[in-house]
């Protein structure tokens, strides 16, 4: 029970705490106010989960481990969402958002790494895998990240083609969506046969690393669902550049290619930029599949997680995507942010 | 249009015979399975765990339309606006949830098997149908409101012979997001022991056997693009007889 998980005194502090932030955090109106409690909301349950963590450790033994059960996930979420809620309401602007997010990283860094919370189990389960989850974090970050920049070098060009040449537009975009209707664990297999048939074909592509199972069929599954967004967004923005814009550079006397990275291109760029936020998000969430096919990332815990029916190896799995995805999907917003309000101050 | 209808009736009939007789095929995957080893899935019939799939995307994107577009005209009346900021952060937050943390997070909850799949199809279903409901509901042309209006229509005659026939178009794009995520969410279910095809695909990789791999991928994949498709072709028809194609 909530109040009996730790010294009579740390739950009042810390209940009163939670309560008054929730008290403050929910009723509509002054921002501010509802930022504050729910900052102090997540103290409170905070210095209640470390308290209850080591009273409940106490004595127990060894092998003991201490895990927050539904309801304190769910009162985390509910003050995360507060959070997020009353930051949107004060609305800042791209500088403001890339600090608040630099300071919450910190604090949950320093969170971490204080070893506050070392006694939960998540977090026992992190310390015994250090390296492990070092490694798929870089991987993660690597199919991620790699299938974004592959895809951007394809889609580019394929989208400004596409922009040029309505034929082929025709023909790329249903394509690329249909490829995208492929559910992902089909997508992985059906790469799985196609790459080992074509590494047991050419020793060069062996060579770099192209096998049946592991990094690349991930990687490419990846980059084949990335490409729908990257070509449709490029689309999408070069032709909504304004016709007078183009006029006004025609008149200039700039070139065609001029006019497609000088006025074009950076008049599209909140729109392309919107195309890669979405891949970003999509592809963290998607590496988690890379798990079953041997491609390592977050997705080799939650799997060996679900397999072992291992809570904290789930988590320790689940919950470090879900950071990435969010950061990602921040940073994306401010880089749009960006590029919008580029172009606007010249007079 | 003709070629497209060709095709289609061929995917069709691929499919069918992929899930029916799926005996059929035998000499096709043989290439990709081990010496030996068993070419065609025969641990549980194809066509009942096509069935138990369907079966779970259908009832996890019914409810999750009904309770999101609830949600979104209560939000769009006058009444709720005050939680329409609220809702707004909720879907975009949820959305840059994966929807394999989201099944993953949801079996410390519900321990395995069907329950926290189908919960996990639910709440990631509601976002994409939610958001799209909003912004139909509340980019109707103001002429036609006000036109509805003159009418003498009251306030359910409106939203129910006015404002959803008109946001149906664009509802229903969020319904077919949904369901495409669904059916690919579903798959990944079978590592939470729910019975889904994905369970061909899973044992394929379990025992290095491509053949499984690729039945499992084909029928899951042709699946989704069929639905996909068909539910692209009902908004297409949709758009045009609102005239605003």
């Amino acid at each position: 029970m909530f109040w009996d998980c730790a010294p009579s005194g740390s739950v009042i502090a810390g209940g009163v705490a939670l309560a008054a932030g929730l008290a403050l955090g929910i009723p509509a109106g002054a921002p501010l106010r509802r930022l504050g409690g729910s900052l102090l909301g997540l103290a409170g349950l905070i210095f209640v989960l470390v308290q209850g963590a080591s009273a409940q450790l106490d004595g127990a033994g060894d092998l003991a481990r201490v895990s927050p059960a539904a309801g304190a996930w769910c009162l985390l979420l509910v003050l995360m969402l507060l959070m997020a809620d009353a930051l949107a309401q004060l609305n800042p602007g791209p500088r403001a958002r890339a600090g608040l997010l630099a300071l919450m990283l910190v604090a949950l860094l320093a969170l971490l790494w204080s070893g506050t919370l070392s006694d939960l189990s998540v977090m026992q389960e992190f310390t015994s895998r250090k390296n492990a989850f070092r490694s798929a974090a870089l991987r993660h970050l690597a199919l991620a990240l790699g299938s974004l920049g592959a895809a951007a070098a394809i889609g580019f060009p394929l989208g400004i083609l596409c922009h040029r040449n309505a034929a082929l537009r025709g023909a790329a975009l249903p394509v690329l969506s249909f490829l995208q209707t492929i559910p992902s664990l089909a997508m992985f297999g059906i790469m799985i046969p196609i790459l080992g048939w074509l590494a047991a074909a050419s020793p060069a592509a062996r060579a770099i690393g192209i096998a049946g199972i592991g990094f690349a069929p991930a990687f490419i599954a990846l980059v084949l669902y990335a490409l729908l967004p990257v070509v449709a967004n490029t689309v999408t923005g070069l032709a909504a550049t304004p016709p007078a814009a183009i006029e006004a550079a025609r008149g200039m006397g700039m070139t065609g290619a001029q006019r497609l990275w000088k006025v074009e291109l950076p008049l599209a760029m909140p729109v392309i930029l919107a195309g890669l936020r979405i891949v970003l998000v999509q592809n963290i969430g998607l590496a988690v599949i890379a798990g079953l096919i041997g491609g390592g990332g977050f997705g080799s815990f939650v799997f060996q997680g679900l397999n072992q029916t291992a809570t904290d190896l789930i988590l320790l799995g689940a919950l470090p995507t879900v950071v990435m995805a969010l950061v990602a999907a921040i940073v994306m917003d401010i880089l749009v942010d960006l590029a919008r309000r580029i172009p606007e101050p010249l007079p | 249009m003709k070629p497209g209808m060709i095709l289609r009736v061929a995917l069709i009939a691929l499919l069918l015979a992929l899930v029916l007789k799926p005996e059929a095929f035998t000499s096709v995957f043989a290439p990709f399975a081990p010496e030996k080893g068993p070419v065609i899935y025969t641990r549980s019939s194809l066509l009942s765990l096509s069935l138990s799939h369907l079966g779970l995307v259908a009832v996890a994107s019914v409810a999750a339309t009904l309770v999101a577009v609830t949600l979104a005209i209560l939000v769009t009346r006058p009444a709720g606006a005050a939680f329409r900021p609220l809702s707004r952060t909720i879907t975009n937050v949820g959305q840059t949830f994966p929807p394999v943390a989201v099944l993953a997070l949801a079996v410390p909850a519900l321990g395995f098997g069907a329950g926290p799949t189908l919960v996990a199809l639910f709440l990631y279903g509601l976002l994409p149908i939610f958001e799209n409901a909003m912004t139909g509901l509340s980019t109707l042309p103001a002429a036609t409101m006000e036109a509805a209006r003159g009418l003498g229509l009251d306030r359910w005659q409106r939203l129910w012979r006015v404002e959803l026939p008109l946001a149906m178009p664009v509802i229903l794009g969020g319904i077919r997001l949904s369901v495409v995520i669904a059916l690919g969410t579903a798959t990944i279910g079978s590592t939470v022991a729910a019975r889904t095809l994905g369970e061909v695909i899973i044992a394929g990789l379990l025992t290095s056997n491509t053949a499984f791999v690729l039945q499992g991928g084909l029928i899951v994949g042709l699946f989704a693009v069929l639905i996909h498709d068909a539910l692209v072709q009902l908004e297409t028809y949709l758009t045009k007889r609102n005239g605003r194609g």
